[in-house]
C-alpha cells in the first residue's frame, strides 16, 4: 500500500506536470474573476473566499479523469483488481496519493491568490483550512465518477458533469464557513464540522462506490 | 410458501418475453384508469374554490406538488432497479433505471417550471436560491447527468451497472431535498401533507391534490411500464440487425 501511494504520487509528480497544471489552472481562474467584475478591492474581498473556493473546486475536476484512465491505458487497473489486497482499501490509497499530488497544491497556492483578492489574514486562514479539510471530500467524490468513466473514450468532461452536483455541498459549507470566520455574529464551527463530517462519510462511501464501478467497468 | 411464490414469478420476469405479454396485458387498463383519474382531479381542481390569499395561482399546486413528489418517487424507483442490478444481476432492472431516468428529469423540469410559474405572483421571484429549490436542481442535473453516461456507452449491460453505482451513491440528495425544509429556514413551504399529526391542509384542497397525486403516480408507471418495453424492443431491433449484417457479409 505504501509502495502504491509513493509510485502514484511519483507519477503525479514526474508525469507532465499534473499537479503544477492543476495550481495553474487555479491561478488563471482566480486572476480572470476581476476582470469579470471589475478590480474593485472592497467587492472583491467581500466575494474572495466564494471565488478561491470555486476555482479550487473547478482545478480539483480538472485532473480527476486522469485519477484511473492511465492505470487501465497501460493495463497496471486489471493489476490492481486481481491483488489480494481489499479493492476498496487501494482506491482509497490512490485517491490520498491523488490528493497529495493535485489537492494539497492547491491548499498551499490558496494563500497568495487571497491576497490577490484583498482577503485579511482571518479569512485567509479560514479559507486555507476549509480547503484542507474540504479538497479530500471532493478527490472521493470524483472517484466515483472518474470510475465510472474510466472505460469512455473522452470520459473528462462526463466526469465533471456527473461529479459536480455532488460536490455542491461541500462548497456550500466550505464557503459557509469561511464567511463564518470573518462575519463576526455567525459561528465557525457548526459549518467547519460539518465540512469535516462530509469529508468523512465520503472518504467511506466514495471509495465504496468507485470499487465497486471499477469492477463493473472491467471488460 | 408464498414467499418462493413471489420471488419466482419475480425472476419469471427475467425473461423479456414474458415481460412483454404482461405488459400488453395490463397497459389498456393503467391506461385508462390514469385517463379516468385525471379527469376526476382536474374537473376537481378547477371547480374548487381558490385560496382566499391565492386566488386562482392556488391550482398550480395540483400539478406542482404531485409532480415534486414524482420526480423523488422516480428516483427512489431508480435506486431499488439499481439494486437489482447489481445485487441479483436482474435484466429488467436494467431497462428499468435506464427508462425511469427520462422520465424522472421531465417531472423535475415539470416541478420546477411549474414552481417558477407560482413563486413569481406568491414570492415575487422567479427563482430563489433556498435548499430546496438548489437541491431539486441538483436533482434535475443528476438525472441528466445519468441520461448523458447512459447515452456514452455502447454496451448495455455495462451502461446499466456502471450507471447503477452512480444512482446508489446519488441517492444521498434525496433525503436532503425531503427534509431541507426542515433542517434550513426557506422560503419554500415546510411539508403540510405528508407529516407528524396528519396533514395541515384545508380538506377543500386536499382531496383534489389526493386524486391528482394519485393520477400522476399511474401515469408515471404507465409511461414506465411503456418506456421499459420500448427500450426491450429497441434492443431486440439492435441485435436483429447486427445479425442482418453478419448474414449479409456472409453471402458477400
Amino acid at each position: 500500500m505504501t509502495a502504491l501511494l509513493l509510485r502514484d504520487l511519483k507519477l503525479s509528480v514526474r508525469a507532465g506536470g499534473g499537479a503544477l497544471i492543476g495550481v495553474l489552472f487555479f491561478m488563471t481562474v482566480v486572476a480572470v474573476i476581476p476582470f469579470g467584475v471589475g478590480p474593485d478591492l472592497n467587492l472583491l474581498s467581500r466575494i474572495g473566499p466564494a471565488i478561491v473556493w470555486i476555482g479550487a473546486l473547478l482545478s480539483a475536476l480538472l485532473g480527476l479523469d486522469r485519477l484511473f484512465q492511465t492505470e487501465r491505458e497501460d493495463g497496471s487497473l486489471d493489476l490492481l483488481l486481481m491483488q489480494e489486497h481489499p479493492l476498496v482499501l487501494t482506491v482509497l490509497v490512490k485517491c490520498l496519493a491523488h490528493w497529495l499530488g493535485n489537492g494539497l497544491p492547491l491548499v498551499i497556492a490558496s494563500p497568495l491568490l487571497g491576497l490577490f483578492m484583498n482577503m485579511d489574514e482571518v479569512a485567509i486562514g479560514a479559507t486555507m483550512l476549509t480547503l484542507l479539510v474540504g479538497t479530500p471530500a471532493l478527490t472521493f467524490i470524483g472517484a466515483v465518477g472518474a470510475a465510472v468513466a474510466v472505460a469512455l473514450p473522452r470520459g473528462g468532461l462526463l466526469v465533471s458533469i456527473l461529479v459536480l452536483p455532488l460536490a455542491i455541498p461541500v462548497l456550500i459549507f466550505g464557503v459557509s464557513a469561511s464567511y463564518a470566520a470573518v462575519e463576526d455574529p455567525a459561528p465557525f464551527l457548526p459549518p467547519f464540522l460539518i465540512l469535516v463530517a462530509i469529508t468523512m462519510f465520503f472518504a467511506v462511501l466514495g471509495p465504496l462506490g468507485a470499487a465497486l464501478a471499477l469492477r463493473n467497468a472491467g471488460d | 410458501m408464498t414467499d418462493s411464490l413471489a420471488i419466482s414469478k419475480f425472476s419469471d420476469l427475467a425473461n423479456p418475453t414474458r415481460f412483454l405479454a404482461l405488459a400488453a396485458r395490463i397497459l389498456p387498463w393503467m391506461a385508462a384508469a390514469t385517463a379516468i383519474l385525471f379527469a376526476i382531479g382536474l374537473y376537481l381542481s378547477f371547480t374548487t374554490e381558490g385560496d382566499y390569499q391565492q386566488g386562482l395561482t392556488v391550482r398550480i399546486m395540483y400539478v406542482h406538488v404531485p409532480s415534486a413528489w414524482l420526480s423523488m418517487m422516480c428516483y427512489t424507483v431508480m435506486a431499488v432497479s439499481a439494486i437489482g442490478t447489481l445485487v441479483w444481476r436482474h435484466p429488467l432492472a436494467d431497462v428499468s433505471h435506464k427508462a425511469a431516468a427520462p422520465l424522472g428529469a421531465a417531472f423535475t423540469l415539470i416541478a420546477l417550471a411549474t414552481g417558477s410559474l407560482w413563486g413569481r405572483p406568491m414570492w415575487g421571484t422567479w427563482w430563489v436560491w433556498d435548499a430546496r429549490l438548489t437541491s431539486v436542481f441538483v436533482l434535475f442535473l443528476m438525472y441528466l447527468g445519468l441520461i448523458a453516461l447512459n447515452r456514452a456507452m455502447d454496451d448495455p449491460s455495462r451502461a446499466a451497472r456502471v450507471s447503477a453505482v452512480l444512482i446508489l451513491v446519488g441517492f444521498v440528495n434525496i433525503p436532503i431535498i425531503k427534509f431541507s425544509v426542515d433542517w434550513w429556514n426557506t422560503l419554500h413551504q415546510p411539508a403540510s401533507v405528508i407529516r407528524m399529526g396528519g396533514p395541515t391542509i384545508d380538506q377543500e384542497f386536499l382531496w383534489p391534490l389526493l386524486v391528482m397525486a394519485i393520477a400522476f403516480t399511474l401515469l408515471f408507471f404507465t409511461l414506465h411500464v411503456m418506456a421499459m418495453r420500448n427500450e426491450i424492443w429497441r434492443r431486440r431491433v439492435a441485435a436483429q440487425r447486427r445479425m442482418a449484417a453478419r448474414m449479409a457479409g456472409r453471402e458477400a
